[in-house]
């Protein structure tokens, strides 16, 4: 028997019920074996000179069957919103809609390239166009772009439109100003523009200190990133305030649109005074998180901004939609460059526009309200008994830190372990970084009040657990998981990235190679 | 052997003769947990007190090292690189990062008392 | 409103519990002056699905859709049939709607199949170790390029003029934004480059492609070692991943990275995306590689588990010193690519890629007999370049309307370029069948009179 069937036998014996030990795939399967069936070639005269591939490229061969069941198996040993309550802050995790999916396979978006001529795709253009139309009033703004893919991607959009404004302008400010709870993309952004980073501390209410911002506020400074409701899940009072200020030292503002989901439909940003945005489409708008991306980022600004947005975009004229792809064809406005292939997440901007439609204008207003509701109810009931950090209302989310466990010689990790076991999946930890040991909870508006109670008497339970002593419960978490807690120490230390056939064994079996002993491939009975 | 001498961002420095040994406290390799990897400066370099020379991470963080005193490097320690658990296991003896060939006396650094009375006074 | 569960009786007793009189008052910080007094006007209200369905269905039946005529259009993106497993195992809400796997215990699906990806990656390029994916091919170039200039501490990249424009668009956007200098070549598919005279001292990287923008095959094996003498790093690109089944992987030629546009296999032409982009290189080269990675490790009973890791790299941990901002990988694209890799296999992979020459060849032996028409490569995989007699995109624009869509006008993607405005990129794939073929070669002769 070869080692592979060895190893997929020893997996399905180690299995039990739903419990599932699933081998990798290079561990399973034949050689031959295929999962597609091909017609033969048409007979022809080969065209690629001495190019061919010599040797094998070493995948493996599996049916159908084989690898239907494979990815089944595979995922369940995930959670999903669909599984369970995903409270992960700043992320925004709510019910992604099918209808999404629907008509992102449509075929009249699914199958259409994107440099087919543009008089067969105006479907297409005008979806484009509809989606930054309704952004824009979202918004307030009178510009978008829409090309960029994620919503890093989009803050570097949204910075580069202000280089390059500033450029124009012919004014040298090489600094940016970053609150201390940024997101960390705030400050990689800038720093990969050129731009040198200052941090704003934060007051005792978690809000910018205004003082310490007009101090660093000056004519080197190009831009302020603010997050808006800021990463601590708490509105920024003073914007206005904060727009005006930055406006008066020459500056621009960038608002990261992250948390757009606490106003979205009930607050305009441009009201607030910003200059430029990044929405996350995923976030905000119910594209799929599908185990970490696509996302998509699109960017708002305002008319000072707009002449620099990057190719391509769309225009509509007298003639229909057009694409405009080429420097030369961009008349008055004088885009930065070109930031991604082809014309942007198309695939996302379906799903977006699905989920905007579903929702109208009114369903958007209740979505924001529920959002802070939800986040509202979580902080109330449970600030007795964890430590809140800033008095309330909060935004969309809900902010703990670790004082609460202060004596206990548990942490914040060990909490969110322990929260699994109890069939939720936990909130976001540990960021942001301005309070010691951050449990920050968004439940969005996708969520019953019934979920809202199990989980709360949960924490409330696992706080009680800690405080009263009950280590064991909390050490040794996630208990009944596929796997328990991983050596996240032994993966940096030692990379192994991908899986590599096994050395050439010798005569008597035993590997040629007699470097690191090998993890346990699977663990046969319990 | 000379007494470490410490700077406020955690790093120590024992001076023997014209050269500093120096690492990362105790206390910090504490607090930054399992160290996975170092990154360590070029021997040759001219440092200042203060600079940026190395990069000591974890699983989940990062923190720069900064030149307890001025000088240029002359050595580092290359069972780092196969061994950043040293680190956890000896920080102050066989876990040392680099050494500085210097003409300062390591004075204005903290002495071992100080250093300990520092860290009690850092709220957590 | 379908999405929201919450009822009148929910709100009122969540309400009494935050000891608020209504939601207006958890809003009391934004400044009054923004708060709208009710759902924004001019915009259209909640809908239910049957008429969200209808509107978006009247934007897409406003498209032609690739499958529904001739379809020749490659550069760059291309049309594969994606099996049906595919879709069906990525709706799965386990797979569609988690997370980027921070909590690993809970996560086991995703980090193995993007150990598999990592696999299948390096083992397609030939390179030692491969990431979880970026946005696309051009990003991942541009990624490529900040990458060698931080190995090399060089900020100079050289860029052939056979690489595909949105690829050199990019890298010239990013070089431009964050400091770096390209020395690009013009394209031209009819004299042979000379990209060695171009690499200097202080070049960190040269960027080629294989195939090429007009679908030409090369050996970068000897350009590898020059640019080895110089202390440049060899960007190989590769934009048509299907050929990688039967084609000599760039790994083999020397490449120290390999960027890759992975939509070929898993994912739909989509209008441009979303999209995979594929990034390989040397184990050497790892702490300096950009965006998400995962490794093997154990877990607390000794069991083999996966986590992402090298954590450190990223932005959430170094900030303003991260590698590169990114944050996402291209998680459900990635997902499609690696469940069609492992259909297809070794067997199907080859089979597939052989089948794709072949029906090139054959287009290419039928589009002899169209006079005026000549294909100008003596090399190709499943694309290459026509010199027509008149302007390409006068012809596609005419042949559109029959429909037929007929290729890409090298003209749309290098305008201002008399010398190129004859050239039409053209791809025939394993779905082209010959009828279309002989309705391609009828039209042309027509258009072409």
């Amino acid at each position: 028997m070869s080692k592979n069937s060895d190893i997929a036998i020893e997996a399905m014996k180690a299995s039990k019920a739903l419990m599932i030990e699933e081998p990798l795939l290079f561990e399973q399967g034949a050689e031959g074996r295929m999962g597609v069936d091909l017609p033969a070639p048409p007979a022809h005269k080969p065209r690629t000179g001495a190019m061919r591939r010599v040797g094998k490229i070493g995948l493996p061969g599996l049916s159908e069957p084989e690898v239907v069941r494979h990815y089944t198996r595979l995922s369940q040993k995930n959670f999903g919103i669909d599984s369970a309550f995903y409270p992960l802050g700043s992320c925004t995790m709510k019910h992604n809609p099918r209808i999404n999916e629907k008509a992102a396979r449509m075929a009249g978006f699914a199958d259409i390239h994107p440099l087919q001529p543009t008089s067969t795709v105006q479907g297409a253009l005008e979806l484009i166009d509809r989606l930054a139309h309704w952004l824009k009033m979202l918004t307030g703004m009178p510009a978008v772009a829409m090309s960029p893919g994620a919503g890093a991607h989009g803050e570097f959009c949204g910075m580069a439109v202000i280089k390059k404004a500033l450029e124009a302008k012919g004014e040298k400010r090489h600094k940016v100003l970053v609150p201390e709870s940024a997101h960390g993309t705030n400050p990689a952004t800038a720093a990969a523009l050129g731009f040198a980073v200052e941090s704003i501390p934060a007051n005792e209410k978690g809000r910018v200190d205004l003082k310490a911002l007009q101090a660093k506020l000056g004519p080197d400074v190009a831009a302020l990133m603010l997050t808006n409701p800021n990463t601590c899940g708490l509105f920024e009072g003073d914007i206005v305030a904060i727009a005006e200020m930055v406006h008066k030292a020459g500056a621009y503002f960038y608002c990261d649109g992250a948390n757009f989901n606490a106003i979205v439909g009930r607050v305009r940003p441009a009201d607030l005074g910003i200059d430029v945005m990044h929405i996350n489409l995923h976030k905000t708008f119910s594209t799929p998180h599908g185990g970490g991306g696509p996302g998509a980022g699109p960017v708002v600004m305002a008319e000072s901004l707009a002449p620099y947005a990057p190719m391509p975009y769309v225009v509509h004229d007298a003639k229909g939609f057009r694409l405009i792809e080429q420097a030369a064809d961009a008349g008055n406005n004088k885009p930065f460059g070109r930031i991604k292939g082809f014309n942007g997440q198309m695939g996302m901007f379906v799903r977006a526009l699905a989920y905007i439609l579903s929702h109208g204008a009114d369903g958007l207003w209740q979505v924001s309200s529920d959002a802070v509701l939800n986040a509202n109810y979580i902080l109330a009931s449970l600030k007795d008994v964890m430590s809140a950090p800033f008095e309330g209302p909060c935004m969309h989310e809900a902010l703990f830190d670790d004082r609460f466990l202060k004596d206990t010689t548990l942490s914040t990790l060990d909490i969110a372990k322990a929260l699994i076991d109890r069939g939720f999946h936990p909130m976001t930890m540990y960021f942001p970084l301005v309070v010691h040991g951050a449990f920050l909870i968004e439940p969005t508006e996708t969520e019953s009040k019934e979920t809202l109670d199990a989980f709360i008497a949960a924490l409330r339970d696992l706080a009680h657990e800690a405080k009263r002593g009950n280590k064991e419960l909390f050490k040794a978490a996630p208990h009944f998981t596929p796997r328990r807690r991983l050596d996240e120490t032994r993966a940096a230390r030692q990379p192994v990235l991908r899986w590599t056939p096994p050395a050439a064994s010798t005569e008597d079996g035993e590997s040629a190679d007699d470097s690191e002993p090998e993890p346990r491939r699977v663990q046969a009975g319990r | 052997m000379g007494q470490p001498r410490y700077t406020k961002e955690h790093e120590w420095a024992r001076i023997e003769g014209d050269v500093a040994v120096c690492g990362i406290s105790d206390y910090a390799q504490k607090a930054m947990g399992d160290v996975v990897y170092v990154e360590l400066p070029v021997i040759g370099k001219k440092v200042k007190q203060g600079e940026q020379v190395a990069v000591v991470e974890s699983a989940k963080a990062a923190s720069e090292v900064y030149a307890p005193v001025d000088g240029e490097i002359v050595a580092v320690n290359d069972v780092l690189s196969k061994d950043p658990g040293k680190v956890n296991a000896a920080a102050q003896s066989d876990g040392w990062f680099f050494k500085i060939k210097t003409a300062a006396n390591g004075n204005e650094l903290m002495d071992e008392s100080a250093y300990q009375n520092y860290v009690k006074g850092l709220a957590h | 409103m379908r999405y929201l569960p919450l009822t009148v009786s929910d709100r009122k007793q969540m309400l009494a519990t935050i000891g608020a009189r209504g939601v207006d008052d958890l809003f009391r910080d934004v400044p009054i002056k923004a708060r709208l007094k009710g759902p924004i006007e001019g915009l259209s209200l909640h809908m239910p699905e049957f008429e969200v369905e209808r509107e978006l269905a009247a934007l897409a039946a406003k498209n032609v859709a690739a499958g529904s005529c001739p379809f020749f259009v490659g550069a760059g993106a291309y049309r594969h049939h994606v099996p049906t497993s595919v879709d069906h195992i990525l709706l799965r809400g386990e797979f569609l709607t988690s997370y980027t796997p921070y909590q690993p215990e809970v996560a086991q699906g995703t980090l193995q199949y993007l150990f598999e990806f990592q696999t299948q990656v390096a083992m397609l390029t030939g390179m030692e170790i491969a990431n979880a994916s970026l946005y696309d091919g051009p990003t991942a170039a541009a990624e490529a390029v900040m990458m060698a200039n931080r190995i090399t501490g060089r900020k100079r990249a050289v860029i052939s003029g056979s690489l595909h424009p949105h690829y050199r668009e990019t890298i010239e956007t990013m070089g431009r934004m964050t400091g770096f200098a390209c020395a690009a070549g013009s394209p031209s598919p009819f004299a042979e480059e000379n990209i060695a005279a171009r690499i200097d001292d202080n070049t960190s990287c040269v960027v080629v492609q294989t195939p090429d923008f007009f679908g030409r095959l090369h050996d970068f094996t000897a350009l590898s070692k020059i640019c080895e003498a110089k202390g440049a790093l060899l960007v190989i690109a590769v934009t048509e991943v299907v050929s990688l089944g039967m084609l000599k992987p760039p790994g083999a030629m020397g490449a120290d990275i390999v960027v890759c546009e992975g939509q070929g296999l898993g994912n739909n032409l989509n209008f441009g995306g979303p999209y995979v982009g594929l990034f390989a290189c040397k184990e050497k080269h790892i702490r300096q590689m950009p965006g998400r990675v995962c490794g093997e490790t154990v877990d607390a009973e000794g069991k083999r588990g996966f986590v992402l890791t090298l954590s450190t790299r990223e932005q959430h941990i170094r900030r303003e010193k991260a590698t590169s901002n990114i944050c996402t990988n291209s998680g459900l694209c990635a997902l499609g690519f690696t469940i069609h890799l492992s259909l297809l296999g070794e067997a199907g992979l080859m089979k597939l890629a052989e089948l794709n020459h072949a029906k090139a060849c054959q287009l290419a032996e039928k589009l002899t007999s169209v006079s005026g028409c000549k294909v100008l490569n003596e090399t190709f995989f499943n694309e290459f370049t026509l010199q027509l007699p008149k302007p390409a995109s006068e012809i596609v624009e005419k042949l559109a309307k029959l429909p037929i869509l007929a290729g890409v006008p090298v003209s749309r993607l290098c305008p201002g370029d008399k010398a190129l405005e004859n050239l039409l990129l053209v791809t025939a794939t394993e779905l082209t069948q010959e009828k279309d073929m002989d309705a391609l070669i009828k039209a042309l002769t027509e258009a072409c009179r």
